[in-house]
């Protein structure tokens, strides 16, 4: 794994720690870049290392792994497999996510990759399976929905059971993209996926339904780390696979902090429409205004100020 | 039927089938590019990506085909009295072979149903029942009519409207209870095979559709003026909700728009709330609410107002608006004296308007 530079990643952490200075606290979202990264799985590892020790600030990508989860717990990776081969989260970046957690002490069968359905995760190329003692790779068609419904504000919503029942904790594996009702869908919108009724919650551009969904107390207990699958982004014609609209970004983007990571996003999609002379999401009605709802009182979720986001370019 | 006979009533069992019998393309919605699709069932319009869904969670783009995935899934069915739904001026005593399927195309925080109405297909359980064979079930257990209900049969058009066709060649009523959130095409088709609508008029604020139902006022009332000019038989029911919708301005502006659009003679059902789904913060409706809806509607002008939910109330009554004379006694969902005849008051022939079958 390759190593940063001591005192950027010191620089990064201590920026990351909540209210240490007293005030509201600051985010780091790490943002790792290789245009030669689909050459290898070796390089794509590498370059997830480089993202995940940045947002942890350790020495090395070893103990940044050790951190995100410790062994004898499950680890649920929810993935975004709507779209289908293309703009789903790449099965490689999984299998790195994967490898790195075995090797910080994760035993196969406690890690669960999943999302809505299993014909997704087929689509997008993964092979459901529950196998036990192996990884395994679930719809949340496979355990249901509990009965109880979890409430926040707009929201209530059964919630699924692979999360509530099987995972001790949550990596949040989105994908950098466009999304043609809610503006863009990124590492707070792919918690929609956790709930049974996420048609309910596209109104007003996703305002505040995305915010309130990622409240709810098994989504905001569990989901620790948020790694944004950028090789492929798609700055229009979203949540669908566009190829004319996709463009190979080769990075990925990992933070603790998801509103920090979404803001980031958004910010790079809208650069990328505006090189390609398309209007910004508000003039197409679709500004992502959910982001700063989650940033607000009432949810503190996490910073969409850019003086307290650290942007940390790896 | 006595309650001893209700509630004697088999239920009917449900079991799960194979997705694919209840997958055909959806009647109302326009093609986009880029594989998009505008549905055009109902005045949310919403436009779906390939492999999504709409609000209503039950219709979803297949390559920028819409399908609807509930055509003869039924996730509800049971023998229910007419009076249950409610109708008060369609076939007293008569029982009506209810039916639903998943979704809906609003989410009102005060919902009964909402275990179907808030669900996709597949999460739960359901059974095919296609039109061919709804009619011989509903006889079977003796109902005069079959009921779209439960959840919002708005959103199960395309089976609703095979059903009704059925059901009528089988001598059947078709009744549809609904929120009445609908495009004008649509609801001009169904008129075409159903006897009798049920609209839940949720409240008459655009603040409160808003914010407790996430839909809009003005396309139901829309709805709801296109019934009464269709000549479908149309009752209204109104949930009163404490503190959200119970406002004597509220009751008069509501009365006033029905006299105004629909008429004197269209029934309105005020009926008590109890605490569900996301409103459990709130008590049940206190009758003397409900009684002050009533004197508002009644002083209005409306000749049928019923209160509803409160067993054994006077206002479940129905009384002629010339003689005064009562007309159809019922006690909660049993019914007592009938004294319409042939549509009209058997003590002054005042016209008793409905779907009296005799």
């Amino acid at each position: 794994m390759a190593a940063l530079s001591r005192r950027r990643v010191l620089q990064a952490w201590l920026g990351s720690a909540p209210g240490l200075y007293g005030g509201p606290p600051n985010s780091t979202v790490a943002i790792a870049r290789d245009p030669q990264v689909r050459s290898s799985q070796a390089r794509l590892a590498t370059l997830l290392d480089r993202a995940v020790q940045a947002v942890y600030g350790s020495d090395s990508a070893e103990a940044a792994w050790k951190r995100v989860a410790r062994p004898g717990e499950v680890v649920g990776l929810k993935v975004n497999c709507l779209a289908g081969r293309g703009a789903s989260t790449s099965v490689a970046l999984v299998e790195a996510v994967c490898e790195r957690l075995q090797q910080a002490g994760i035993a196969a069968k406690d890690i669960v990759i999943w999302d809505r359905l299993n014909v997704d995760l087929e689509s997008a190329g993964f092979r459901p399976s529950s196998r036990s003692g192996r990884i395994r790779t679930l719809g949340n068609d496979e355990l249901g929905y509990g009965g109880d419904l979890a409430v926040y504000g707009s929201v209530g919503s059964l919630m699924a059971k692979t999360l509530t029942h099987l995972c001790d904790c949550v990596i949040n594996l989105p994908v950098l993209k466009d999304h043609g009702i809610v503006g863009v869908s990124m590492a707070l919108k792919n918690l929609f996926g956790a709930v049974h009724n996420p048609n309910k919650y596209h109104l007003n551009v996703g305002d505040p339904y995305v915010a309130d969904v990622f409240m709810l107390p098994p989504i905001r207990q569990k989901v620790r780390l948020h790694i944004c699958d950028a090789l492929t982004a798609q700055y229009e014609g979203g949540p669908s696979y566009m190829p004319q609209w996709s463009w190979p970004a080769n990075a990925v983007l990992a933070s603790l902090d998801p509103v920090a990571l979404d803001y980031t996003g958004w910010q790079i999609l809208e650069q990328k429409r505006a090189e390609k002379g398309m209007p910004p999401l508000k003039a197409v009605k679709r500004e992502p205004g959910y982001i700063a709802t989650a940033a607000g009182a009432g949810h503190g979720i996490g910073t969409c100020d850019p003086k307290r986001i650290t942007r940390l370019e790896v | 039927m006595d309650r001893r006979t209700f509630l004697a009533l088999p239920s009917i069992a449900l079991a799960s089938e194979p997705e694919g019998q209840f997958v055909s393309e959806a009647k109302f919605y326009e093609k986009l590019p880029n594989k998009k699709i505008k549905c055009k069932l109902c005045p949310r319009e919403c436009v779906v990506d390939d492999r999504e869904r709409g609000y209503c969670g039950v219709r979803e783009n297949r390559g920028g085909t819409y399908y609807t995935l509930v055509h003869s899934r039924v996730a509800a069915a049971n023998v229910d009295p007419i009076e249950k739904k409610p109708f008060f001026h369609v076939l007293p005593g008569a029982l009506a072979f209810s039916v639903a399927t998943a979704g809906c195309n609003v989410n009102c925080k005060m919902c009964q149903n909402w275990d179907i109405s808030q669900v996709r297909p597949e999460q739960v359980h359901a059974t095919y029942l296609p039109p061919a064979q709804l009619p011989a079930m509903a006889q079977r257990y003796r109902c005069a009519a079959v009921a779209y209900t439960y959840s919002e049969p708005v959103v199960f058009w395309e089976y609703m409207f095979d059903a009704s066709a059925a059901a009528r060649a089988a001598g059947l009523k078709s009744i549809v209870i609904t929120g009445g959130y609908i495009q004008q095409d649509p609801l001009r088709r169904l008129a075409e095979r159903v006897d009798a609508i049920k609209v839940d008029l949720k409240a008459f604020s655009t603040k409160f559709y808003k914010e407790v139902v996430n839909g809009e006022l003005k396309p139901v009332l829309d709805a709801l003026a296109a019934m009464r000019g269709l000549g479908m038989w149309t009752e209204i029911v109104y949930l009163v909700i404490p503190t959200l919708n119970d406002g004597d301005a509220e009751f008069t502006g509501l009365a006033r728009w029905i006299k105004t659009n629909l008429g004197q003679d269209v029934p309105v059902h005020f009926t008590r709330f109890h605490p569900e789904y996301l409103l459990k913060n709130l008590p049940p409706t206190p009758v003397p609410t409900l009684e002050r809806a009533k004197a508002i509607a009644d002083a209005e002008g409306l000749h049928f107002v019923y209160i509803g939910n409160v067993p054994g109330h006077p206002a479940e009554n129905t009384w002629c608006p010339k003689c005064k004379r009562k007309v159809v006694e019922r006690t909660g969902f049993t019914i007592g004296a009938v004294d319409v005849q042939k549509g009209k008051c058997r003590f002054c022939r005042q016209p008793i308007p409905g779907v009296w079958g005799t």
